[in-house]
């Protein structure tokens, strides 16, 4: 499988090309820190090092006295709104009074040399009075409020059926998973350029550029059409640019100086600077028949929202709502919420919510399968979902909801060969630097199924907004969607020559300038909302079209149709070239594209609030090295819903690229916090999958049942990658070392310095024989 | 910033001036602030991602780790010095193209550049080889799969 390197073809379904691929490859591509403006100035932002503190005092005038200085500014200079908030601005652009989490601004700095900023920031003298952390999120909801909003962050109940059911079988366990970063490779970076109208331009990486304008807008005091953003390359998101970072900031600054500003977060500020995955702690009971039939599932799920809300309310619906994954169950007692601490915020990062429920759920379905005496596979198959079941919110599942085959056809692949007597040196746990007994290496298989709602729902409509301008027979495609390195630009392409027949599309820069919203490139949205509002405008286009060409040629609009880029009818009277049917007319058409309405869940967390679902299953082969606690990732095997192939590299490179995040949040990946302090914002101490970590990836099914409702059929395919394939990974190091590791990431401590009485049946040593060589 | 400097560099065969420059900057900075050469990334700023790799004096570095008045003498190549002219790519650009192992593209130049000295030293390569040889390179997007599909096509085809 491989891409013709043209990018002027490729229909839906074929792998395209990247229209952006060119300029990646050779270094020209230009992401917002490469932004460049005559006379610029560079940006520092000043953060505490406190994670909780009053502040009495800021003073700035050393900071100014340094040559080359020229602003600093302070919470007293924000002219508007002093908080933003995704849901609710209950985040300071900088903090005045109160200190909530290291990392949190509370100064900046613009000066003519970045390293004149660095200084004049380390030069600003803030009087802090530290105070003690609240770190627990098990005290959080009931100790002294640290925000005037108070510490919950949000709450949902969900009841189904009989609360007091009861099963023959009964299994519980309590499940942890850890802060995990976004860990996007390009930081956040911006170029802010005040205009001679008092507004600003923002040149900036972001996943939602309207929503950004929004609060910025309301921060700076400015009227929208004053605030334009225009997006700079994107160096990878994952969630981590769905809240406001330095926009406010380096727009005031800018403002301020009368001169561009740039701002380029270190990697250092990238770890404080953007919220992270929300840390669980999730206690689980599942019910069940001896037959293994679910009969309730009751749990209790934690999530640390840090400082501020960020999206928490939306992360907290998703745990509640799925709790118990992609099963049939009739009773359920699930009360999860969110709660405010002096850890860093935590927001959104791809599959939010489910990748912390599905690690817990699917180690039950584990036990519960132990408990039983049953193949986990078979107890899983037992419960999966079909269309027409019901989610424990009461919302049936009218789409395609193919778990049975998900699991199938993930579980059926022959596994790999060989084992840890055979494996090459630098294979086994710890490669080169491995110094144990090739004898203690264990090999372990685990299996997770998942799922993800696409969209935003509750009630929310994220609509999209896509223009088609077709001249000369090119098509100009115009759409605020943000490319984040996905492929939303190569699909954009892929439905208008659909579409259009044309074979050169254009792609207007996106900005908030002249086109409505089109919504985040999260919650594996873009593709049917934005790739339906692009499909909308060029069908609009397409039809005046035809409809020009039946009234020019006086022949039945129905005959006509658009093949091969030519609009012809079926009798060979018509034959034309796009652009010369129409004939000189530029035809230009915008269209929203609204998903179907959902709505708010009730007190009870019932009610229809999510439009789709998708499902994935990962299976994983691990080595462990019982004596080191190092673990190998020998394969990943998965199937996965995805409606309709559309791209089939750039969805290969979707499962590819989200199993390798959740083998990062299996085995190596979290904030470390002690006291409220990251002590792990760097490559060096917060490590995440290399090429050598990463193992080969199976994909055993793609499973293609067009998605009703979904305008190509397709369904997001970017979060379930990630979210069952954690759970794999710690089922499958489960497996070799017969330890419960109740959490998420497996740290070698956990394996190597278990209690002996936790290591209740080791699998015995594999010998030569059992081996293929 | 105290005293600034003057030095010349010698970046992809050609001459390149540096004026008045702080001592402290790094080669990466020079590149991607004074000599209009943004083609290296900065995404860790202690050699840790490989996003800046260049060649020195045909020495794969970290160009974030190197001190620009330090590599005076030396012949730098960058990414943007890798292909013969604007409408070039070099057999391991089309190959990551074509293989799909270019999503963001942050940490693709890194790629271009330490895949072009793998391939150099040592042309054919073992899969094990090649993921040694680029796990100094962070990708956070593809998972790496597809970009060992790229060097796997570029050396199959450079085998004839």
């Amino acid at each position: 499988m491989s891409i013709a390197l043209d990018t002027r073809r490729g229909r839906l379904g074929e792998s395209a090309a990247r229209p952006d691929g060119v300029p990646k490859v050779r270094g020209q591509f230009a992401f917002s820190g490469d932004m460049f403006a005559e006379s610029m100035l560079w940006g520092h932002m000043v953060r505490s090092p406190h994670p909780a503190a009053t502040i009495r005092g800021i003073d700035v005038s050393q900071a100014l006295a340094i040559p080359g200085v020229r602003a600093v500014i302070t919470s007293d200079d924000v002219p508007g709104r002093k908080t933003y908030g995704l849901d609710y601005p209950d985040q300071p652009v900088f903090a005045w009074d109160v200190v909530r989490f290291m990392g949190e601004p509370v100064a900046a700095v613009a000066a003519d040399h970045p390293e004149t900023a660095r200084r004049a920031a380390a030069a600003i003298v803030v009087d802090y009075v530290p105070t003690e952390p609240l770190t627990d999120p098990e005290i959080a909801a009931d100790a002294p409020p640290i925000h005037p909003l108070g510490n919950v962050l949000h709450r949902q109940r969900v009841r189904a059926g009989d609360a007091d059911a009861t099963g023959a079988v009964v299994v519980e366990g309590r499940y942890e998973t850890g802060m995990q970063d976004q860990a996007q490779m390009g930081t956040e970076a911006g170029l802010a350029i005040p205009g001679e109208d008092g507004g600003v331009d923002l040149y900036i990486a972001t996943q939602w550029l309207h929503v950004d304008q929004e609060q910025m807008a309301a921060c700076l005091a400015l009227p929208l059409d004053k605030v334009r953003l225009h997006l700079a390359g994107v160096g990878g998101s994952f969630g981590a640019r769905e809240d406001l970072s330095m926009q406010v900031q380096i727009c005031l600054l800018a403002l301020r100086t009368g001169r561009p500003v740039k701002m380029v977060y270190s990697r250092e500020e990238s770890f404080l600077g953007h919220v992270h995955r929300h840390p669980a702690i999730m206690w689980y009971r599942h019910h069940a028949n001896l037959d293994g039939r679910l009969v309730k599932v009751e749990a209790r799920i934690i999530l640390d929202g840090g400082a501020y809300l960020s999206s928490s309310t939306a992360v907290v619906m998703n745990a509640a709502c799925m709790a118990p994954g992609p099963y049939r169950v009739p009773n359920a007692v699930v009360e999860a919420f969110a709660v405010r601490t002096n850890h860093p915020p935590c927001g959104a990062m791809r599959g939010f919510g489910l990748v912390q429920a599905c690690f817990a759920h699917e180690a039950q379905m584990d036990k519960l399968a132990a408990a039983l005496g049953m193949d986990p596979i078979e107890l899983r198959l037992r419960n999966a979902f079909r269309t027409g079941d019901s989610l424990i919110t009461g919302q049936v599942l009218k789409g395609t909801a193919p778990v049975t085959e998900v699991i199938r056809t993930c579980a059926s692949p022959p596994l790999p060969p060989g084992g840890p007597a055979t494996t090459a040196e630098l294979e086994l746990p710890g490669g080169v630097s491995r110094a144990s007994d090739r004898d203690r290496v264990r090999r372990g298989v685990g299996f997770a199924v998942g799922m993800k709602n696409l969209m935003y729902g509750g009630g929310f409509d994220d609509y999209s907004t896509a223009r088609c301008r077709l001249e000369d027979g090119v098509a100009t495609i115009t759409c605020a969607a943000v490319e984040v390195g996905q492929g939303f630009v190569t699909l954009a392409q892929q439905i208008a020559r659909e579409v259009l027949g044309v074979s050169e599309v254009v792609l207007a820069p996106a900005g908030t300038m002249g086109i409505g919203s089109a919504g985040s490139s999260s919650a594996s949205r873009q593709t049917w909302m934005s790739g339906g509002a692009v499909q909308a405008a060029c069908l609009a286009v397409r039809d005046r079209l035809l409809t020009s060409v039946s009234n020019r040629l006086a022949v039945a609009r129905e005959t006509l149709e658009i093949v091969d880029g030519r609009v012809v009818s079926p009798d060979g009277a018509v034959e034309l070239a796009i652009n010369e049917a129409a004939s000189g007319e530029v035809l230009e058409e915008t269209r929203e594209f609204h998903h179907a309405p959902t709505v708010e869940l009730d007190a009870d967390g019932q009610g229809d609030a999510f439009v789709s679902f998708a499902f994935a299953a990962h299976r994983a082969v691990v080595d462990v090295d019982l004596d080191l606690g190092l673990v190998r990732v020998v394969e990943i095997t998965t199937s996965q819903d995805v409606g309709r192939v559309l791209n089939p590299v750039q969805l290969v490179g979707q499962l590819e690229g989200g199993i390798a995040q959740g083998v990062g949040l299996a085995v190596m990946e979290a904030i470390v916090l002690d006291h409220g302090h990251v002590r792990n914002p760097s490559f060096t101490d917060y490590v995440i999958p290399t090429a050598l970590d990463m193992p080969p990836v199976h994909i055993a099914a793609l499973i293609e049942e067009p998605e009703p409702g979904s305008p190509m059929g397709a369904k997001g395919a970017g979060e379930p990658p990630m979210i069952s394939s954690v759970a794999a990974v710690v089922a499958a190091i489960r497996d070799a070392t017969g330890l419960e590791l109740p959490r998420a990431p497996v740290r070698p401590q956990d394996i190597a310095l278990a209690v002996p009485g936790a290591r209740p049946d080791p699998k015995p040593s594999p010998t030569n024989t059992e081996v293929s060589p | 910033m105290g005293e600034l400097i003057d030095y010349r560099l010698r970046v992809n065969g050609r001459e390149r001036d540096v004026a008045g420059a702080w001592p402290g900057e790094s080669l990466l900075y020079v590149l991607r602030e004074r000599l209009d050469l943004p083609g290296s990334k900065n995404a860790c700023e202690q050699g840790e991602c490989g996003s800046c790799s260049v060649l020195m004096d045909g020495k794969l570095v970290c160009a974030c780790l190197v001190l620009a008045a330090s590599a005076v003498g030396a012949e730098i190549v960058t990414v943007e010095g890798l292909s013969a002219g604007d409408d070039d790519l070099t057999d391991i650009q089309a190959a990551l193209l074509a293989e799909g192992g270019v999503q963001c593209g942050f940490c693709t130049p890194g790629f271009v550049v330490s895949v072009h000295d793998l391939l150099e030293h040592n042309p054919d390569p073992t899969e094990l080889e090649v993921r040694e040889a680029v796990s100094g390179n962070l990708c956070r997007c593809t998972g790496y799969g597809r970009i060992l599909a790229a060097v796997r096509a570029v050396q199959e085809t450079r085998q004839g």
